[in-house]
């Protein structure tokens, strides 16, 4: 009854030739770079022990581990969501239950996208004028913390207020009827139904600032520091910056020591992604409005 | 009946003004969150007045402005006479970020389509997150590979005598790029309405027919969106453009050049210049250039979005 004419024909062929042209574009784009992370890790893997993670390193970086980087690393996350976390949450809030749609939204929004959006090397380049040297930091932790903040502040305010949002309106407007102030709604209600949506945000932000570079080359990440930092005022190596230093400063490092770092690196990164992705999918599968 | 937040809004009467505790508190984080939301225009002009503050001297000093664009020697540590012109840094950055775009472009486009309009069920959702994991991928992580990976691989396929160069930081920059754009690109052609696509089928259109001439039409603000985000990524990328570029300065005359970036040039400088000095400030400079470039091709991509919202 319904027989494919001979232009059916021809079309269903151009479907499936288009079909399969952008099915092999997009096995191009992932393939190399699914092979390079094999490199990685065939190349790095044999690089990766308990002394490589948590022993100092040793004659000029040649020998020993990455300690201090890791653990650089880890101050500098911490000290930038401490400062980042409030402030994009704040504005998320803001966004999301108080701003109403006139030009000033409109300036934040076009100003969260902006700082997403400027080099990360402009970011060093304020970092060093503000922080560095106008608040008198000096090259710190802090200073570089504060950088790495204002980075990756539009990564918290957006995922924040995706799910600010993603709380339904009946809720507040029940909660309002009780004669609930605004505040006492965000509190009672819409934070508690979407705080493991912020949480994705906080982790996705982790991954994000675990990798950045250049923001820090300049106000904080020294390139070799004997001892591990002790406060916030103290400079410190980072896993980022050591990777740079010994893949393109300092000459004579075995092929081995930089793909382990690449590695440790890498799956730092990738790995806090993977728990942010997946935590946000369980949160929508569970979802129960 | 009073209303929710200030009760005390209904009559100036002291007798029937419960303005309590939790009614300060209110008006207390309705300050709070306001100064939170403002925070992100405070800091862009911020960096905007720090990065002009520190290199503003330079801009109406040593040289003129015609001259800092259109010369293309830049050698600020010339003990004789030092020169600043920023020609042959642009070019750089122009040369592989046009390469870049050219790779990235047609592949994440073409992506976004076999995603959106052609992948179903799990393998849409398996593709969607492993294009989201390549993003994240840190830049320094992509300039060691374009150092050890890419670098003795160009040499041995081109038999060139180095590898590091436009072509290999293009690649670079391209499969960077690639996954941002094609995430962008994808959510554009996830806002086209579905009805679109129905009444299109419904008038007898194969699939590549609704896709050709409905959807792309439809999505091409924001498609256009995705392109000068992509754009604007790699512009202003510093570390992965640092290491693969070769940062030897030059007007590109192939592929296999050694060209330097606007972003490499502050990475690799600043560090040894003396803070106040002309060639400090020079580097603010270029930064104070990006920062506007940058600015502009955001400013863009945003009215694009905007104009395809309207619909």
């Amino acid at each position: 009854m319904f027989e494919a004419t001979a232009l059916n024909a021809r079309n269903r062929r151009v479907q499936w030739l288009f079909a399969a042209l952008f099915g092999l574009m997009t096995v191009i784009l992932i393939v190399p770079v699914v092979l390079i992370l094999g490199v990685l890790v065939a190349k790095g893997g044999p690089a990766i022990s308990w002394d490589f993670l948590f022993t100092m390193p040793r004659s000029g970086m040649t020998q020993g581990g990455i300690l201090p980087a890791l653990i650089g690393t880890i101050w500098l996350v911490v000290v930038a969501l401490i400062a980042s976390v409030p402030i994009g949450v704040a504005a998320a809030i803001y966004l999301s239950e108080y701003a109403p749609d006139n030009w000033l939204t409109r300036g934040i929004n076009l100003a969260i996208i902006n700082l997403a959006g400027v080099p990360s090397i402009v970011h060093a380049l304020f970092g060093v004028g503000a922080f560095v040297i106008f608040a008198g930091f000096g090259a710190s932790i802090l200073a570089a913390s504060l950088t790495l903040a204002v980075m990756t502040l539009p990564v918290v305010i957006v995922a924040t207020r995706e799910s600010l949002q993603a709380v339904p309106m009946a809720f507040r407007e029940a909660c309002w009827n009780m004669g609930a102030t605004r505040w006492q709604t965000i509190r009672i209600v819409v934070l508690p139904n979407s705080v493991s949506g912020i949480l994705t945000g906080v982790i996705l932000e982790v991954s994000r600032t675990a990798g950045e570079t250049a923001p820090i080359m300049f106000t904080g990440a020294a390139m070799f520091l004997p001892f591990l930092p002790q406060g916030v005022l103290d400079e410190t190596m980072a896993l980022s910056m050591h990777l740079f230093v010994i893949s393109n400063q300092i000459p004579g490092i075995s092929e081995e020591f930089k793909y382990g770092t690449a590695l440790v690196l890498i799956s730092l990164v990738l790995l806090m992604n993977a728990i942010s992705i997946s935590f946000r999918t369980y949160l929508r599968g569970r979802k129960k409005w | 009946m009073p209303d929710s937040r200030g009760q005390g809004a209904v009559t100036s009467s002291s007798d029937l003004d419960y303005r309590g505790r939790d009614w300060y508190v209110d008006k207390a984080v309705s300050v709070l969150v306001f100064v939170g939301g403002i925070s992100a225009i405070v800091l862009i002009l911020g960096i905007f007045v720090f990065i002009t503050r520190e290199g503003v001297g330079f801009v109406f000093g040593p040289m003129e402005v015609w001259e800092f664009f259109t010369s293309p020697f830049w050698r600020p540590t010339s003990l004789s006479e030092p020169t600043y012109g920023i020609l042959a840094l642009m070019a750089g950055t122009a040369s592989v970020t046009g390469l870049a775009m050219l790779i990235a472009v047609p592949f994440s486009l073409g992506a976004a389509i076999f995603i959106g309009e052609f992948a179903t069920g799990r393998m849409r959702e398996s593709l969607k997150v492993l294009v989201e994991m390549l993003a994240a991928i840190p830049s320094v992580v992509w300039g060691f590979i374009g150092l050890t990976i890419m670098n003795p691989l160009i040499i041995e396929t081109f038999d060139v005598p180095i590898g590091l160069g436009v072509l290999n930081s293009g690649i670079i920059l391209g499969l960077m790029a690639a996954p941002i754009m094609t995430t962008i690109a994808e959510d554009a052609l996830k806002a086209v309405p579905d009805a679109y696509r129905e009444a299109a089928e419904a008038m007898g259109a194969t699939k590549w027919q609704v896709i050709f001439k409905v959807v792309l039409p439809a999505a091409k603000n924001g498609l256009m969106a995705a392109v000068l985000l992509g754009v604007g990524r790699g512009f202003g990328e510093t570390m992965a453009v640092l290491m693969a570029s070769g940062h030897s300065i030059n007007l590109p005359t192939s592929v296999f050049d050694s060209v330097r970036a606007l972003t490499a040039t502050i990475a690799a400088e600043l560090g040894e210049a003396p803070v106040g000095s002309e060639h400090y400030r020079a580097l603010f400079t270029i930064g104070i250039f990006l920062f506007g470039i940058t600015f502009i091709i955001n400013l863009a991509a945003d009215i694009f979005v905007r104009s395809g919202d309207k619909r």
